[in-house]
Order: C-alpha cells, then sequence, then structure tokens
C-alpha cells in the first residue's frame, strides 16, 4: 500500500509546471518519466549549461532533467549531444535533425504588451528565432489605431518550431509577451469530422457539390464573384454616390 | 601487553555491573582497541570510508575540477566514454513501468548485476552506497547518547516494499522508487545540488537515530532488499573462523548493522560451518575490526575452515 501510495503521489507530482521544458527528443511525460533514470549524463552533456537536472522544491520530477527558455534557452546543436548521451532512450535517437524537436511550441501569449502588437517594431523574437521566417514569420496587417500604419504582427507557425525558447529568452519586456508552453497547453485540436472547404475543394479539382449558383450581390455587379474588398475611391456603380468614409474620410486631427 | 590481562575484567570492580555494561554498549571495539591499536581495529571501517569518499570523488572530479573520469551518478554512469554503468533495480522498475531501454543501459545493468551476483550484492550498500555513512553515524549517535527504544519494523519490510515499487510501477508507468529514493537523492544531491532533497537524508539519519535502530537499511530500504536478492551467492564472505576464541563480548552484536546474521555462524546455530551465509550480511568488515580476540576475517563462500 505504502509503494502504490509512493506511485500515485509520483503521479500527482509529474504535474510538471509550464515553464520547464524537457529536452530534445525527449518521450512524451508519462513515458518519460518511466524511461529516465536521472542519472545527468544529458546534463554534462550539454555545452550550453541549458539543461539542468531537477531539485526537490523545482515542482519538477525530483532529478530529471529541463531546462527554462526564459532563463537559459537551447542552442539547437546540430549533433544533438544530450540525446546521444541518454543510455535508456528517454530521449528518443530517433530525433536525428535538431529542427524536428518538438520541445514545446511558442505562443505569442499576451498582444496586450507585445511591442509589436502596439504598432511598434521590435521584431526581436522574429530575429533571433533559429528558424526564422518558418517557426516566427511578421504578419503584415493595418494598424486600425492610428488608422495609417502597419503592424508586424510576430506569428508562430507550429509546423515549424521547435521550443528552444530563443524567442522566450529574448523578449524586452520585463515579463515575456510570447513564452514557450508544452503543447497540451499551447495547441487546440480540430474534431476529426472537420473538414476545410477550400482545402477538400482544391484536393478534389473542383467543388465536391457542384458548382453554386451564383447570385448576384448589389453594388458589386462588376465584381468577381466573391471579392467583396473596397477599393479607395471605388464607387460602385449601382449606388448614388455617398460622401468617402473611412480610410480616405480626409479628416485630419 | 600479554593477552591473559584481557582475560580479566576491563572495569574496575568498584564500578557496579550495570555501568560497566553501559559503557560496553556504548563503546564497543573498546577491547579491541586495546589490543589491537586504533588503526588494525578501524581498518575496514577506514577501508570502508575510503571507498565509499573514493567513488564518490571520482563523480565529483567533474563538477569540481573539471576532470571527466565518470559522468553521471549512481543511477547511470559513463566512465572514461567507455564503461556504461546502470542501476539494475532502477531497469527492473523501468521495465515494469513499459518501457525497453537502450542496450546501452542494458549493457550497464548487466555488468553491475554480474559483479554483485559474483562478489556479493551488498557490497554496494557497505562499500559504495552514500547513505551508509548517515546510517552509521546515526547507529553511532544513538548508541553514544544511549537511546533505546522506538519502534522498528520487521526485517522483511524491505523485501515488501521492493515488490511493491516494482507494482506501484507497472501500475503508474513511472519509476515509482525514485520519487523518494534517498539513496539517489543523496547521490545526485551532492553532484548536481540538493534542494530540499536533503530534508529526505535528515529523515533518514533522523528515522535511524530516534525510532528504529539500524532502521532505515536494515529493514525498510528496498534499494538493500534488491542487491540483498543479488547477496545469495557472494563469493567475498565474513567467516567466524576462530569462534572457539569467543568470549561473549558481544561486541560484534552491537556494531553489526544486520545483527541477525551473526548467531548461525558464530554460535553454530542450524548450521555447522563458521561461514555467515545470510544474505543480510553487509561484509562490512565492523566485525572484525571490533573483535579483540579476532574471531573473524574475510574469505570466499568456499572456505568453511575452523581454526
Amino acid at each position: 500500500m505504502l509503494a502504490l501510495g509512493v506511485g500515485l503521489y509520483g503521479k500527482e507530482a509529474s504535474a510538471r509546471p509550464a515553464g520547464a521544458i524537457r529536452p530534445p527528443g525527449a518521450l512524451a511525460e508519462q513515458d518519460f518519466l518511466a524511461a529516465c533514470v536521472r542519472c545527468g549524463l544529458c546534463v554534462r552533456d550539454c555545452p550550453f549549461d541549458t539543461l539542468k537536472l531537477s531539485e526537490l522544491g523545482d515542482n519538477v520530477a525530483t532529478g530529471t532533467p529541463f531546462f527554462e527558455g526564459r532563463k537559459v534557452p537551447c542552442e539547437m546543436c546540430d549533433d544533438i549531444p544530450c540525446v546521444k548521451a541518454c543510455p535508456t532512450g528517454a530521449l528518443d535517437r530517433e530525433l536525428t535533425d535538431i529542427g524536428k524537436a518538438r520541445m514545446g511550441l511558442a505562443v505569442l501569449i499576451d498582444q496586450e504588451t507585445c511591442l509589436n502588437f502596439l504598432g511598434l517594431r521590435c521584431d526581436v523574437c522574429y530575429r533571433v528565432c533559429p528558424v526564422i521566417d518558418k517557426a516566427i514569420t511578421l504578419e503584415l496587417v493595418h494598424n486600425p489605431r492610428s488608422d495609417r500604419h502597419a503592424m508586424l504582427l510576430p506569428t508562430v507557425h507550429s509546423e515549424h518550431c521547435t521550443g528552444c525558447g530563443k524567442c522566450e529568452h529574448s523578449c524586452v519586456l520585463p515579463e515575456a509577451a510570447i513564452k514557450v508552453l508544452p503543447y497540451k497547453l499551447a495547441q487546440g485540436k480540430s474534431a476529426e469530422h472537420y473538414r476545410k472547404g477550400w482545402v477538400e475543394r482544391e484536393a478534389a479539382g473542383g467543388s465536391l457539390i457542384g458548382e453554386q449558383q451564383q447570385l448576384p450581390m448589389r453594388g458589386l455587379e462588376d465584381r468577381k464573384y466573391g471579392d467583396t474588398r473596397v477599393a479607395p475611391g471605388y464607387v460602385p456603380p449601382s449606388a448614388a454616390p455617398v460622401k468617402p468614409g473611412g480610410i480616405d474620410s480626409g479628416w485630419k486631427p | 601487553m600479554s593477552s591473559a590481562s584481557h582475560t580479566q575484567p576491563v572495569v574496575p570492580p568498584a564500578v557496579t555491573e550495570p555501568a560497566s555494561r553501559a559503557s560496553v554498549m556504548t563503546r564497543p571495539g573498546a577491547d579491541a582497541v586495546k589490543v589491537k591499536g586504533w588503526l588494525r581495529a578501524h581498518k575496514w571501517l577506514l577501508l570502508r570510508r575510503l571507498s565509499q569518499l573514493g567513488i564518490l570523488a571520482l563523480f565529483m572530479l567533474g563538477p569540481w575540477f573539471g576532470l571527466w573520469i565518470v559522468k553521471g551518478n549512481l543511477s547511470s554512469s559513463l566512465t572514461l566514454g567507455v564503461l556504461p554503468l546502470t542501476d539494475p533495480y532502477l531497469l527492473l522498475q523501468s521495465v515494469a513501468a513499459g518501457q525497453v531501454p537502450y542496450k546501452e543501459a542494458l549493457l550497464g545493468g548487466g555488468i553491475v548485476a554480474a559483479v554483485y551476483l559474483l562478489l556479493g550484492g551488498r557490497l554496494f550498500c557497505s562499500w559504495v552506497c552514500p547513505v551508509n555513512m548517515v546510517t552509521d553515524a546515526a547507529a553511532w549517535l544513538r548508541r553514544r547518547l544511549g537511546i533505546k527504544g522506538g519502534k522498528v519494523p520487521s526485517e522483511y519490510t524491505r523485501y515488501w516494499l521492493l515488490g511493491f515499487t516494482v507494482l506501484a510501477s507497472a501500475l503508474t508507468g513511472s519509476i515509482a522508487w525514485e520519487w523518494v529514493n534517498p539513496v539517489s537523492m543523496l547521490h545526485r544531491g551532492l553532484i548536481f545540488g540538493f534542494g530540499l532533497s536533503w530534508g529526505i537524508v535528515l529523515g533518514v539519519f533522523l528515522y535511524d537515530l530516534l525510532i528504529a535502530s539500524r532502521g532505515w537499511c536494515g529493514h525498510v530500504c528496498p534499494v538493500g532488499a534488491f542487491y540483498g536478492v543479488l547477496n545469495s551467492a557472494a563469493l567475498i564472505r565474513v567467516t567466524a573462523d576462530r569462534r572457539s576464541r569467543c568470549d561473549d563480548c558481544m561486541d560484534c552484536f552491537a556494531v553489526c548493522p544486520e545483527p541477525q546474521v551473526i548467531r548461525p555462524a558464530l554460535k553454530a546455530v542450524a548450521q555447522d560451518h563458521p561461514l555467515i551465509l545470510d544474505k543480510d550480511c553487509t561484509s562490512c568488515g565492523r566485525c572484525i575490526d571490533v573483535c579483540g580476540k579476532d574471531v573473524f576475517r574475510l574469505t570466499t563462500r568456499f572456505d568453511r575452515s575452523e581454526s
């Protein structure tokens, strides 16, 4: 009974804080705790003092390796020495390309304080990303506040992000606006039966339910079907001239 | 000094009987120190400390001085970049939890298991394990302070716990005993940093000091129980081959971490040869040290001679 209690306590204690990231190639947490013998050989072979063994009180299973991106991020060594050092397979040697590591997923978690979301050009997380322009891109959107500027929004793409933590490490704010989180926390999941119409149509080379009848849209008769964009100075042929508004209102502060 | 003088009572006649017995129990080995000298009366103790601290030092040379002879800790290590060693008890729990370790770990576990199976599993407890120094210190202080009583669990507790940790590993899918294991916590703590793990080590010390004499290593620890199983065919054994000289001073019983193993060999209970073959004997050699009559010596399990 005692040992069972110990095991159950262990299971409870294995809920690791979101900021503690496992080394590259780490098995899923439950499997990791069955395989890791807590020897620290990965820590010894990490050339950058990134990895450390948790101590009782760190809230990570005592003696298991982890790192915190905000403190020392993973440098993504090409030869992945930590994985090679692991004698048990808690770090899976199937991982030979560090670009395929999925230690966690960066999430721009606070759009209220991120400088780029405020319309400034910080871009630091984007610049330091080892997978720049793939894992993090800057997406150009209109700045509705000034009404005349652009915002370049750092945007993480899960198919390329390794979770190394460099972005979180270098965020200039006192508390990082971008953080690497475990996948469980970082991602939602589509229901299995969901289909995206535009993807299905492309795959099938045409609509799966036949071409639809196109109803006329008042005011957009001369436009391509579905094009509802309003160009500056555009006056729909069927509508009476209206006083210009929006972006070309001519209003000055 | 002639040996005849030592057959006389050590204490002056004026001292009352209970006080003399108390002094013998608090300072076992006093007679041996007089007969053999301090150094010879602590020979095996010093050698064991040298072994325990030396092995620890091999692990510490890396982090302290950048001399990477041995990397890792007792759970798993790599020596000189070629020799993998892994704790087979951890591997057993890992396999029970549903993981098949890589061949390095299996090879390392096999080497460790083979060496201990051959020489004697509980050599780990007395010559390698860092917790031995903690519990020895607790036992020494307990004798010096004259602390009696407490509640000692059955000596089979450890074997039950050994079974349950493997079962718990299977049920929870994790290496169960590592959540509390003071052995790895102490060793890893010294090498990689303690955090609050020192509290668990202090707990073991206080448990042995106040609650159960020789409680942890002798009754509870499933790591010791695992190595005890590997101790069944131990080559290195203690023999009481000069048991005819025994003067029943009880010093060996007072210092022995597993006192129940001595009686069959010393007093010929249920066996005729003088070898201590009980798998609980850790071959620590402390009985050899404290015996003023040189009753004990280390030998192999095949040496059943008596002199």
